[in-house]
């Protein structure tokens, strides 16, 4: 009934969770968290990659991958940002070290790499632009430009923040915080390898095979 | 791999979070060249296979090369945070396949029930 419970009896229940609530250390959940937000990032890609997949055949009577797609521009560009994968790892490495000068010159090796792949990149979409080949221009097209777009978009957004994240090195040296951050902009660089992967063999290599 | 090798040393400001070693990043990279350079020969070479066996080794290739780039760059274990790293990317995984699957084989139906196509021609 709606009798309270006296001490004895309170203290008799078994708790199932703990009463007292912990300390938790400030962004000791961060890594976790980004984590999550490249998994939603991730379901962005699966989305474009099903687009891409159910109209990437609809060429509206223009031109399709094997008159549009350049293979060695594109192995150079998977090259660039797989070189740029392993420099971010060992500015990971030199700042485990806490060597400040080393983490910020693989930092910038990386996004040089980074920027060379935009650069191949948009050099690739103003070619084919400059021939015909625009979004417009068929489902296929579009579905090429938002999926190739979208983590061209990423890459770009990736280097802002590499570029941010030197700036606080420099400023505040490589503190808990400016750790914590370098490896979130880890996970993020290396997620957007991983995504590459698809994409150059998805949408290029198989694109060739048609 | 050696997630917590570094962990205790002295003099590091780094607390959580796996942590890669060289040999890892390495290895990563030349797994990942490999990995990647035998696609790209399969279609650029002129490779004597059918294209489906061609499509059918290429999309291997990628799926074991995504798994070389958790472990070697990821540093994803089991074991990270508690487990809810690899939770939240099976959980991830499942809703991709289901969006995929079930965009290209809903899709695909609706294409093959449609008005046959390029009957209706009207003269130029």
């Amino acid at each position: 009934m709606g009798h309270a419970l006296t001490t004895e009896q309170a203290a008799a229940r078994t708790l199932f969770y703990q009463a007292d609530e912990h300390d938790h250390e400030a962004g000791g959940s961060t890594l976790l968290g980004f984590w999550i937000y490249l998994m939603s990032d991730c379901l962005i890609f699966a989305v474009l990659f099903a687009t891409y997949g159910v109209v990437g055949g609809n060429y509206a009577a223009g031109p399709g991958p094997k008159d549009l797609f350049d293979l060695s521009l594109v192995a150079l560009n998977t090259s660039m940002l797989l070189l740029s994968s392993m420099t971010y790892g060992f500015a990971m490495l030199s700042s485990y070290r806490n060597k400040v000068a080393a983490t910020q010159v693989w930092l910038v090796v990386t996004g040089l790499f980074g920027a060379a792949f935009l650069g191949i990149e948009l050099y690739e979409f103003a070619h084919m632009i400059h021939e015909g080949a625009t979004p417009q221009r068929s489902a296929f097209l579009s579905a090429f430009f938002t999926l190739v777009g979208t983590h061209g978009l990423h890459v770009t957004f990736g280097i802002v923040w590499l570029i941010t994240l030197m700036v606080q090195i420099g400023k505040h040296g490589l503190n808990k915080a400016n750790a914590r951050r370098l490896a979130c902009l880890s996970l993020f660089w290396h997620f957007l390898d991983v995504i590459w992967i698809g994409v150059f063999t998805f949408v290029y290599l198989m694109g060739m095979l048609r | 791999m050696s997630a917590h090798e570094h962990h205790h040393e002295e003099g590091l400001i780094h607390g959580d979070g796996p942590h890669g070693t060289l040999k890892d990043y390495l290895t990563g990279f030349i797994l990942s060249v490999i990995l990647t350079a035998i696609p790209f020969w399969l279609v650029m070479g002129d490779v004597a296979w059918s294209k489906q066996t061609i499509a059918f080794v290429i999309v291997a290739f990628a799926a074991v090369q995504m798994v070389v780039h958790m472990v070697y760059f990821l540093h994803m274990t089991p074991k990270s945070e508690d487990g809810w790293t690899l939770t939240s990317l099976v959980f991830t995984l499942i809703l991709v396949v289901i969006t995929l699957a079930g965009s290209l084989w809903v899709m695909y139906h609706m294409d093959s029930n449609m008005m046959p196509k390029h009957e209706v021609s009207q003269p130029l």
